[in-house]
């Protein structure tokens, strides 16, 4: 055992907790939120900068050949400072999915820029009915004259309006909901048959309702093998979920920072109101919560750099999402009572927060949704 | 024992059932049901419905255009009220403000500001928090000093809920800074809101919408006659209120409507193939609440039959609130689950509406009705009552 981060982990998490003090500020954040675009390209810079564009991405194409373990500081620092730039979306995502699964062209011709920032991806996937389950796409994909043409709808992308290339998935056979049939294919955001709705999502992000009314693609657009696609979104959508749960620790540290600063500072009836035992009990539970929600975050990003057997790996994200999941609900709700009428305000940047906490309860699955996967993987 | 509404309440309650089926606007109580912003056309425009029934203001005294009803029906007709879907009523007129007037006002009050409050002429809001003063509401510290025949008015109130929309306020100020316990320095005074020297600011809450103020007083200056009550006694007036605002924060009809329109939306959505109300899972948490529910509406029943009997409110109130705002809040976070990933979606960024206006409203709602533990009491301060009050600790 050694729970100690690497010299590397060490150096990356400073830096990035530099870039946030500097670049990334609430009031920033604020205006980037409000921008046309809702991210912003000085900071995507930095970030590419940093290093962090190509953290995950193979040493062959520019990358630093790191893992979810190595995302941990990161993945805190975003849910930390509520940043809202398309990471998770094209590196962790849409990059994950041409890595692990794309072929050396598409590798070579993506993966550099993605990590250079000259290119963003999104991963075009959730369906109306679909809920949580990734199996569920109706999106077809046609063989036509040695190519695809793909018709169907994806709901909430989420940083779809913002990409340069989507990752999207498509059923080449089979039914709805089959395991089997699955197809991913990459294609310009721009290209013929392709219409956009950018989107606000509550939590401060941006997504898109993307429609493909016979979009014609290469046969060099598919990624990896026809019909089989269902184990490598698995895959990668078990990675990006050990991430966000690593997001939401950080976004549980900042709401549990800002409670604790304010029991000590805000006064009524003459005293600090953390002076009341009733609520020094409830901050003391949320500081236990962290310390849970960190250890089983740890625990899932362990799992999706290490873990060989898929079966293990996907019950020890939803273990993580399931638990963390409760804690993002349990936090965010406590953050804003102790708060009191100055939690509600949108002018605190709690419930921001709050509002993140909420929507990463619910991202890639709920805690229903894990807690059955779990089970059915025990 | 009986639980059940005698007859004759059965009949009150099938009656004011069919009179709201017939004369609530269906326009409004769309708007209701679907979380819609209320303007102040569809706040007033019920307010006025009722009030040419007769029946705004059922727990006035009859020659001031009460009903005349006893406890248990003016119970039946609210909770019919909010089960109807209609528009809430602003209680800061008639629940707040009148009650105090016709306890305290002077005659002269009475003739001037009630018979506006019935017919719904004037909009009030309630000038109580101040930036250092929510839960520890004595120590508030806008003053008021006097001035020939005026009080001049300096200082800040906030979470003013519905300022931007109102006529009059009533306030809580401090005449007497000298005084040693601070709730004894405070006097009650309704301000014009037109009055010079009032500055109304919009604050923002996390559902992007419009309901709280601060509202800023610069030597505003307030007629000696608008003070209820004697100088210094605002705090009497101010603790004979919190009576009054706690009488009906269980919202049972409210919450029935809700849990129904949750089965009815859990129903529509759909999970692994089959529709979401099927799922053990999450039937099993709406139980939950339904049945919390239910005995909610019992406690507020033998509650309201103490009252009957002729007891004054006692700290038992506080549990109807803590009870009543933790099973909205319940209703509201299991709407959001039930909505699933595309809950999350506010709406187009070109400011279009959403394709679904009602799966776009759960989240800012989910954020909205937080308040309900923290405003009228927090529910931590209703703890205290009970602990302090009910219990001798």
């Amino acid at each position: 055992m050694n729970l100690d981060p690497s010299e590397e982990q060490r150096l990356l998490a400073a830096s990035i907790e530099r870039f946030v003090e500097r670049d990334y500020a609430f009031e920033t954040r604020r205006r980037i939120v409000a921008s046309p675009d809702g991210y912003s390209q000085d900071i995507w810079r930095t970030m590419s900068e940093l290093g962090v564009l190509g953290l995950l991405l193979p040493n062959a194409y520019g990358g630093f050949g790191g893992g979810a373990m190595d995302a941990v500081s990161l993945m805190q620092a975003i849910g930390g400072a509520l940043i809202v730039e398309p990471w998770l979306a094209s590196v962790a995502l849409g990059a994950q999915l041409v890595a692990r699964g794309g072929s050396d062209e598409q590798q070579r011709r993506i993966l550099p820029a993605v990590s250079e920032g000259r290119l963003k991806l999104a991963f075009a996937h959730a369906e109306r009915p679909a809920r949580y389950t990734l199996a569920h796409v109706a999106t077809r994909a046609r063989a036509d004259a040695g190519g695809y043409v793909l018709s169907g709808v994806k709901r909430a992308v989420p940083h779809g309006a913002g990409a340069d290339l989507l990752v999207v998935s498509t059923r080449t056979d089979g039914g709805d909901s089959d395991a089997e049939g699955l197809s991913l294919f990459v294609v310009e955001r721009d290209a013929p048959g392709i219409a956009l709705t950018a989107l606000r999502m509550f939590d401060g992000t941006r997504a898109a309702d993307i429609a493909f009314d016979e979009v014609r693609v290469s046969a060099q657009a598919l990624i990896g093998a026809p019909d089989r696609a269902l184990m490598l979104i698995e895959e990668v959508v078990d990675f990006a979920t050990a991430l966000i749960c690593a997001e939401a620790v950080g976004a549980i540290k900042s709401a549990n920072d800002a409670t604790l600063a304010y029991l000590k500072t805000r006064k009524q009836f003459g005293v600090a109101i953390g002076s009341f035992q009733a609520l020094q009990h409830r901050m003391v539970d949320m500081t236990i919560e962290y310390e849970q929600a960190k250890s089983i975050a740890l625990l899932a990003c362990s799992a999706v750099d290490t873990e060989r057997d898929s079966a293990v790996r996907s019950r020890t994200v939803s273990a993580a999402k399931a638990r963390i999941a409760d804690a993002c609900r349990k936090i965010s709700q406590e953050s804003i009572q102790l708060h009191g009428g100055m939690g509600m305000s949108d002018e605190v940047k709690v419930s921001h927060t709050f509002r993140r906490l909420t929507a990463i309860a619910q991202q890639f699955g709920d805690a229903d949704h894990h807690l059955e996967r779990f089970a059915a993987l025990s | 024992m009986d639980l059940d509404y005698s007859p004759d309440e059965r009949s009150f309650r099938d009656h004011v059932r069919g009179w709201l089926h017939d004369h609530l606007p269906a326009a409004m109580r769309d708007k209701v049901v679907r979380y819609a912003p209320l303007d102040r056309d569809d706040l007033l425009g019920w307010h006025r419905i009722l009030a040419d029934q007769g029946w705004i203001a059922p727990s006035w005294p009859r020659e001031w255009g009460g009903t005349g009803w006893s406890v248990v029906q003016r119970y039946i007709f609210e909770e019919e009220c909010g089960y109807a879907g209609a528009p809430p009523l602003i209680p800061f007129g008639l629940a707040m403000c009148a009650p105090v007037l016709l306890e305290f006002g002077s005659d002269a009050q009475r003739r001037r500001f009630l018979p506006r409050i019935y017919r719904g002429d004037d909009i009030w809001c309630q000038g109580y928090s101040e930036p250092g003063s929510g839960s520890d509401l004595a120590s508030l510290r806008t003053s008021a000093v006097r001035r020939g025949e005026h009080y001049v008015v300096n200082g800040q109130k906030t979470w003013t809920t519905i300022a931007h929309l109102a006529d009059w306020t009533f306030c809580l100020v401090r005449t007497d800074a000298a005084i040693e316990r601070k709730r004894d320095g405070i006097s009650f005074l309704l301000i014009d809101m037109k009055t010079p020297g009032i500055t109304v600011r919009p604050l923002p809450l996390m559902d992007g919408r419009h309901e709280v103020n601060e509202v800023f007083f610069d030597d505003v200056e307030v007629p000696l006659e608008n003070r209820v009550h004697d100088e210094g006694k605002g705090w009497t007036v101010a603790k004979y209120l919190l009576g009054h605002e706690r009488m009906n924060t269980a919202r049972i009809g409210t919450s029935r409507r809700e849990l129904g329109r949750l089965k009815a939306f859990a129903a529509e959505q759909r999970k692994n193939g089959k529709p979401l109300i099927e799922d053990p899972r999450f039937r099993d948490k709406l139980s939950r609440v339904e049945i919390e529910l239910m005995a909610l509406a019992i406690t507020n029943l033998r509650f309201l039959d103490q009252l009957n009997g002729g007891r004054t409110p006692g700290a038992e109130v506080s549990l109807l609130k803590i009870k009543g705002t933790e099973i909205q809040q319940a209703l509201t976070e299991l709407m959001l689950e039930a909505g699933g990933p595309l809950a999350q979606v506010l709406g187009p960024v070109d400011g279009t509406m959403p394709d679904d206006d009602f799966l776009a409203a759960l989240a800012p709602r989910y954020c909205n009705m937080r308040k309900t533990t923290i405003y009228a009491g927090s529910n931590e301060i209703q703890r205290n009552i009970i602990a302090r009050h009910a219990l001798g600790l």
